[in-house]
């Protein structure tokens, strides 16, 4: 397809230069992420001595059994390794349910606000927009002692609802985002479908839901990504195991192993372990996520 | 006869549901509400209450005594206060504009190179990964002694760093690490910037004989201005809350020279239950994001478009 874009092309040797760079770019990008895989698949001792190794010095996936809680302790400690597990599969759990919570509940609601602020007449409508945006000024930290205080309150300390309640209503992203989109859609079929008698609510889930698709994707996807990547909220609600989202536990897992010697092998096979939804998710989705980076440019 | 009759006074619930359906007001409220609880409960309530807070002293245990502005007084004179802003400046200085450099040369490079959507995905992926993620992987990569790195730069004959284990190089080698996180996607916002400049510009320029260097100061810089100065007022917002890697790799330390103004209140709540004071360096930080940004915003002539 033709375009009327920029198709300025480096040409000549700036091009080879300039593809040079490029691959520097690339290499720096992806070398860490070998790194993490590399150490994670290496027997422990020899993390210590065979630190230039590019591949494994001594293949093994212990370290991930180990992580996982398949292999029992002393075997591992034989290994070299500080014999911490993750109770990998729990926190996965939870990882999965709080972000599964947070981007159903946030974007529906988020969706019945933006059509709300978008299409209906209501008193003080644009005031009350006003406000929902001005909060995407306050910084996280200020609402987050307060917060903090009420869940404590409300004794939902170490509970999914607790670590689920800020994010699950709405967010002003949310609402903005998808009043944006609700805005641009032609009021032709709405109006077609008010005067064959439908009412506003058969309109949101009949007509604008459905024409809505990608962005509402796209906002599901970020919000999933986000809450998946959270750590400082569920790190002050949510430390107890059975609520423990990856995150935090990760973070749990790195305070405690040992300082003078850290289990390398083993910080990294869960490091590993950490980020594959993310890379699944990324190998379905990512072509819907790059193609959205332009219009919520606003995170 | 009779019960016609009511049947026509009182409608059946779904008569009335769909009566109420009909009701532009009544279905805005429904639709708002459940929103505007969250609203409310999260955001509008906690940031009045901050406020009020910080007006107080309280550990949580007992009541809060209400102390007036002395929270505020504290804080004018506290040390660790204006350390940790400080080191939040050096951290927003080392991250931002090498950041920013950065992502407008890869932006430029794919603009120009190659658009396979595979070289965006590569770009992008450290940006999908969580902060903690991303602070372990070059706690490790960055490890005085057994990280690649400095095993790269022992093997090249040059000395080791250590780079956040040295009070010197901490905040900068934090600084790295987010730039690394963060570059690929300020890279692609910049990038789709260059997807609006038309190409009938650049194509006016090369027939007046302008090359690379020259097209890109007279024509890409000027143009992206709009896109730039929404990268850079909104990074440098981010910027200034740091926190997750910092938490991960070296809390605070070592002998403070990581300590910024989150890790500061993190540890005034959180630690020392100190709500009052945590709540007032949270305030400081909230004020001082408004004048940054709208000083931003001056120097960028932001709202204003070519």
């Amino acid at each position: 397809m033709a375009n009327s874009t920029a198709q300025a092309q480096f040409r000549g040797p700036t091009r080879i230069v300039m593809w040079v760079v490029m691959g520097i770019v690339i290499f720096i990008t992806l070398f860490p992420f070998w790194w993490v895989v590399r150490t994670g698949l290496t027997v422990p001792s020899r993390v210590f001595t065979d630190t230039a190794a590019l591949w494994p010095a001594d293949f093994t996936i212990d370290n991930f059994l180990r992580v996982l809680g398949f292999l029992d302790t002393t075997a591992a400690v034989e290994a070299g390794g500080s014999g911490q597990a993750l109770k990998f599969f729990l926190f996965l759990r939870n990882s999965f349910i709080v972000s599964t919570l947070i981007t159903v509940g946030q974007v529906f609601f988020s969706a019945t606000a933006a059509y709300a602020f978008a299409r209906l007449k209501f008193p003080f409508r644009d005031q009350l927009f006003f406000l929902y945006i001005s909060a995407l000024m306050v910084p996280g930290i200020v609402t987050l002692i307060p917060n903090f205080v009420l869940i404590n309150n409300l004794n939902l300390t170490d509970t999914f609802i607790g670590i689920v309640a800020p994010y699950f209503l709405m967010t002003p992203f949310a609402v903005f985002f998808l009043r944006q989109f609700f805005l641009g859609i032609n009021k032709d079929l709405e109006e077609a479908a008010m005067l064959d008698g439908a009412n506003y609510l058969t309109i949101f889930f009949r007509i604008i839901l459905p024409v809505s698709k990608p962005p509402i994707l796209t906002l599901a996807i970020i919000t999933f990504i986000q809450s998946w990547n959270e750590y400082l909220w569920p790190l002050i609600v949510g430390k107890d195991e059975g609520v423990r989202v990856l995150t935090v536990a990760l973070g749990i897992f790195r305070s405690q192993t040992p300082q003078g010697a850290p289990d390398w092998a083993g910080l990294m096979a869960g490091t590993a372990l950490a980020i594959i939804p993310t890379i699944i998710i990324f190998m379905l989705l990512g072509r819907r996520v790059l193609d959205s980076i332009q219009f919520t440019g606003f995170k | 006869m009779a019960s016609q009759a009511s049947a026509v006074k009182v409608p059946s619930w779904p008569t009335r549901l769909r009566q109420m359906f009909a009701n532009e007001k009544a279905v805005a409220y429904l639709f708002l509400l459940p929103s505007l609880i969250g609203f409310v409960t999260f955001y509008a309530v906690p940031a009045v209450r901050g406020l009020f807070i910080s007006f107080t002293d309280w550990n949580m245990l007992s009541d809060p005594t209400f102390v007036g502005l002395e929270n505020y007084q504290e804080l004018v004179v506290d040390d660790d206060f204006w350390d940790a802003l400080l080191v939040t400046l050096s951290y927003v200085l080392w991250n931002i504009p090498i950041q920013t450099l950065l992502a407008v040369l890869i932006a430029v490079m794919m603009d120009r190179l190659t658009r396979s959507i595979i070289v965006r995905g590569i770009i992008l992926l450290p940006w999908l990964m969580p902060n903690v993620v991303v602070g372990l992987l070059w706690l490790w990569m960055l490890d005085p002694r057994l990280g690649i790195v400095n095993v790269g730069l022992e093997t090249l004959g040059l000395d080791s760093i250590p780079f956040l284990g040295n009070p010197d190089y901490a905040i900068a080698s934090i600084a790295g690490i987010n730039v690394w996180r963060h570059v690929g996607y300020t890279a692609l916002l910049v990038f789709a910037g260059l997807q609006t400049i038309p190409k009938s510009i650049y194509e006016a320029a090369s027939i007046d004989g302008a090359n690379d260097w020259q097209t890109f100061w007279g024509i890409t810089l000027p143009m992206l201005r709009p896109v730039l100065a929404f990268v850079l007022v909104t990074s440098v917002i981010g910027s200034f809350q740091i926190f997750d890697t910092i938490a991960i790799t070296t809390q605070g330390g070592p002998i403070n020279a990581t300590e910024v103004i989150n890790w500061l209140i993190f540890e005034q709540a959180f630690e020392r239950f100190n709500m009052g004071y945590a709540t007032t360096v949270s305030v400081a930080l909230f004020l001082i994001l408004v004048v940054v940004s709208i000083i931003q915003m001056r120097l960028l002539r932001a709202d204003e478009t070519d």
